[in-house]
């Protein structure tokens, strides 16, 4: 009998051989080719860039497979990947007005400088099954991403120029690395912003969506949503040179929120910031919602008691590779602590039963 | 790309150093919970990636590596850590805790005493032991600086009050050096003793919550009770139907359908002894 | 420093913006003494008490407290652990809302017993049969022991605050509206019993509200408050009786007499 909970290493090479069977599939049917993932479900590997805070996209196509399509799996795979690298060096921050913009809209101008420019976007399609052999008239235009190499302004400068939002003021400081240090609370919005651009998805759109609800309320317009690729600059300072060392995609959404002001202060608007790699733009959009949720205090808001203004409550469980193995590990044996709980349990019983 | 290298236990030099600073504080302030910047491993969060991390971190070449999980070397989580660190580090490993130098263990301490120059590494869930009584880390850590301790027992209070017992079984809270209060992790509360006065160094990683904490060696460990409530370090009142140890902590297995069982020694390495020792001594 | 009063306030400020919540106020309290401060709702007199009890730093001016030992400490420069020491032992605060001062997810008996473990009390049965024996002195059955406090009504939990409070029978004690939310019936039993209380236990008391009538009741002297200054003071009686300021004599006047 005691022989049943011993032979852990054969189970768990069953367990890994089967893995690796059931993720081939029927072997008649050729195996798929991470170039194929990358080049044919590239939102889904745009998210595991975002998650897994790694721009590869070959790597995350790899992870894709790897995982049979788990999203949450290969972005762990991606992170723990992604924690072994060296750092070499720190590039400068990226500069998203020299964005070349993909896609490009505004909610608040009808017409803006630079234009409105839809892009690739599901957003006006008609959410019906092709059938199996896919879209009639494919139009292929190889010049279609590299078209836009317009001066493209950010609509919320032109609206600071009036004074009418709030500035975003560079606070100098060095901002806190959560990947190399442990945040601490009360956090700073730069470490808030990390934390948010790689958190879950889908965590973070109903904490967005709760705020339009009315769990908090910041009454957001999408002022910009931009998606395209910017350049990565480093700077070597022995050659006193700036090199660009990659390209990367991002997603970038600004928000226009309610307006502040008090006897002292004119009435402003105030922003809500997202920033995703890859192209996210759901998330980018939520990220904005949830981070200006998150700076009532700065802003001088009331506390209403929803979790979109509680910090810590959203900092500490809005990474899922956290979450899901913490919420996972009740799988694990707990016959040990089930025991003394057993134990006690039979021993408040007996002494209930003499009473 | 066709096999990625890593090295030795697998965290990068630079990490480990900034984690074995954060062990070394945690040794300095016996109980207190240092943050340290936790990172991804190969297994999830909350599968023991603290523990992990701080084993990494800690090992050598000579090392001889003992990984348990709720008292037994077989179970299947101390099977995939025992052959992760075989994989990165390729050092010895063994099942016997007296050969052991580094010892992970997950939920239990091994019942053959251990000795000095041994490291015990704790798999820490939550390393907070007011989380459940607070849930704010900014609150909770108010509590440590300004040694605001009543609640703890107070908890034990509303305990006894409704059930006449203090009815935490396991990660049943410790005072550490008679100034941290701490989690011990979830040992049962018949390990609690063994953690006072232990010539191991013991250590604690809590990988999903950022925080590794330490024991050193003889330090004074109690366990929080009331005088007229002392603690008491139980166990199932049985005696191990293997082996005939009555010393043990005991697993209960159900061994047929109708609801029939045994019990046997958690430690699988202590009860193997006991019956080899039979076996040669009868 | 050598001071006889227990607590002692001089010339203390506190503005908030371009409010100024207290200016320039001096007032002492001597062991024993139940000091009542009343003003309308704006007066400055939460602040006082806030500023009184370490809460809210004062713009300038000092607050001293003097414990047994004579040792005396500035209120305004303690440092966070000193005066969490006094609130769990020379100091208790008792709010207008029972819920802010009470845990609501504890028994009766775990709230009235936390000082106790808090100032290091490691004997349940010392603990329990301390928090049973003030439970009847605040006239609460005391087999009710191990309920919840949302099983009283609003006058008993505030019994239940007041016990709590008062276990560890400090030295002196800050009130808010202490019974501001209750009603009229139930109001003049609980300042019955705080009076008793207080008397018996030689507590000083600093009590801020806005109803003169708890004042005549318990205070011994009546500071009146008005946009942030002490506008009359005295021994309450003369005060209520014969009012010098016109802002005394409107809220003399505006009481209905019984």
């Amino acid at each position: 009998m005691y022989v049943a909970v011993k032979g852990g290493e054969k189970a768990i090479k069953n367990a890994h051989d089967w893995l690796a069977q059931i993720r081939r599939g029927n072997t008649k049917i050729s195996e798929i080719k991470i170039n194929q993932l990358s080049e044919q479900l590239t939102l889904s590997v745009d998210r595991i860039i975002s998650e897994g805070s790694l721009f590869d996209r070959e790597l995350a196509a790899l992870a894709l497979k790897q995982s049979r399509g788990d999203l949450i799996e290969a972005i762990f795979l991606i992170r723990t990947f992604r924690t072994t690298l060296p750092r070499l060096a720190t590039s400068k921050p990226i500069n998203t007005s020299k964005m070349i913009c993909k896609r490009r809209i505004s909610a608040t101008f009808k017409d803006i400088p630079g234009g409105q420019n839809l892009g690739p976007t599901f957003d006006y399609t008609h959410r019906l099954l092709d059938g199996l052999k896919g879209p009639k008239n494919l139009v292929i235009d190889t010049e279609r991403d590299r078209a836009e190499d317009l001066d493209m302004p950010k609509i919320l400068d032109l609206l600071n120029k009036e004074g009418l939002i709030e500035d975003q003021i560079d606070t100098l400081e060095e901002p806190i690395d959560i990947t190399r240090s442990s945040i601490q609370y009360p956090t700073t919005r730069a470490a808030r912003l990390q934390a948010l651009s790689r958190a879950d998805e889908g965590f973070l759109l109903g904490l967005a969506y709760s705020t339009q609800r009315g769990y908090g309320g910041t009454h957001a317009f999408i002022g910009e949503l931009r998606i395209g690729l910017v350049a990565v600059n480093m700077e070597i300072p022995e050659l006193e040179i700036t090199i660009t060392v990659a390209e990367i995609e991002v997603t970038e959404c600004e928000t226009i929120n309610q307006f502040t002001g008090s006897k002292k202060e004119l009435a402003k608007f105030t922003r809500g910031y997202g920033l995703v790699m890859g192209q996210c733009e759901r998330k980018a959009i939520s990220m904005a919602l949830v981070d200006r949720a998150l700076r009532w205090k700065e802003l001088g808001e009331s506390y209403q008691n929803v979790p979109t203004q509680n910090e810590e409550f959203v900092i500490s469980h809005c990474d899922n590779i956290q979450s899901t193995g913490f919420v996972e590990h009740i799988k694990l044996p707990h016959y040990v602590d089930f025991q003394s709980e057993l134990e006690l349990v039979r021993k408040i019983r007996s002494q209930q039963m003499k009473d | 790309m066709d096999e990625l290298k890593y090295n030795f236990a697998y965290l990068d030099e630079q990490t480990k150093k900034t984690i074995r600073r954060a062990i070394l504080k945690g040794l300095s302030i016996p109980g207190y919970q240092v943050p340290f910047s936790s990172r991804e491993m190969p297994m999830p969060y909350g599968w023991g990636t603290g523990g992990i991390q701080v084993t990494s971190s800690c090992i050598k070449q000579d090392d001889t590596l003992k990984v348990i999980d709720q008292g037994s070397d077989d179970t299947t989580n101390a099977v995939s850590i025992r052959n992760f660190f075989k994989r990165v580090t390729n050092v010895q490993t063994t099942e016997d805790t007296n050969k052991a130098t580094i010892i992970q263990t997950r939920h239990r301490i091994p019942e053959i005493p251990l000795v000095e120059k041994q490291i015990l590494i704790y798999q820490v869930p939550t390393p907070e032991p007011f989380r459940f009584l607070e849930p704010s880390e900014f609150e909770t850590r108010k509590i440590h600086a300004l040694k605001e301790y009543g609640i703890m027992h107070l908890k034990l209070y509303e305990d006894i009050s409704k059930n006449g017992h203090i009815s935490t079984s396991y990660n049943y809270p410790v005072l550490v050096d008679d100034n941290y209060i701490s989690a011990p992790s979830p040992i049962p509360k018949f390990d609690n003793p063994k953690m006072n006065n232990n010539p191991a160094i013991q250590l604690f990683g809590a990988g999903r919550e950022q925080r590794i904490y330490a024991i050193p060696p003889y330090t004074k460990v109690i366990s929080l009770d009331f005088e007229d409530y002392p603690f008491e370090a139980t166990k199932a009142n049985a005696v191990c139907q293997l082996c005939g140890a009555t010393d043990s902590y005991l697993d209960e297995i159900i061994i047929d359908n109708a609801g029939g069982r045994m019990f046997v020694c958690s430690d699988t390495n202590y009860c193997q002894n006991n019956l080899l020792k039979k076996i040669y001594n009868p | 420093m050598n001071m006889n009063e227990i607590i002692k306030i001089t010339d203390l400020t506190k503005s908030f913006g371009n409010i100024i919540a207290c200016s320039s106020i001096t007032l002492e309290v001597y062991p024993g003494e139940i000091v009542g401060i009343v003003g309308e709702s704006g007066s400055g007199k939460t602040t006082l008490l806030k500023c009184a009890s370490g809460l809210y730093k004062p713009d300038s001016g000092e607050v001293f407290f003097r414990s047994d030992d004579n040792y005396v400490q500035n209120i305004c420069n303690i440092s966070e652990p000193d005066l969490r020491q006094l609130m769990r032992t020379d100091w208790s605060f008792i709010h207008q809302n029972p819920r802010d001062g009470l845990r609501m997810n504890i028994s009766a008996g775990g709230n009235i017993g936390e000082k106790l473990m808090a100032i290091g009390n490691r004997h349940y049965g010392n603990i329990r049969e301390a928090a049973a024996a003030w439970l009847e002195k605040v006239e609460i059955d005391s087999s009710r022991i191990d309920e919840l406090p949302s099983n009283f009504s609003g006058g008993m939990q505030q019994r239940l605050q007041i016990a709590r409070c008062l276990i560890t029978e400090p030295k002196l004690i800050y009130m808010d509206e202490p019974t501001g939310g209750l009603d009229v019936s139930v109001q003049a039993k609980i300042l019955d019993l705080i009076k008793k209380l207080v008397e018996e236990l030689n507590i000083a008391a600093v009590i801020v509200t806005h109803d003169l009538g708890v004042v005549r009741l318990l205070a011994d002297r009546v500071l009146v408050m008005k946009d942030g200054h002490i506008v009359e003071q005295g021994i309450t009686d003369q005060v209520l009786d014969d009012p010098h300021h016109a802002y005394t004599q409107l809220l003399v006047s505006s009481i209905i007499q019984v």
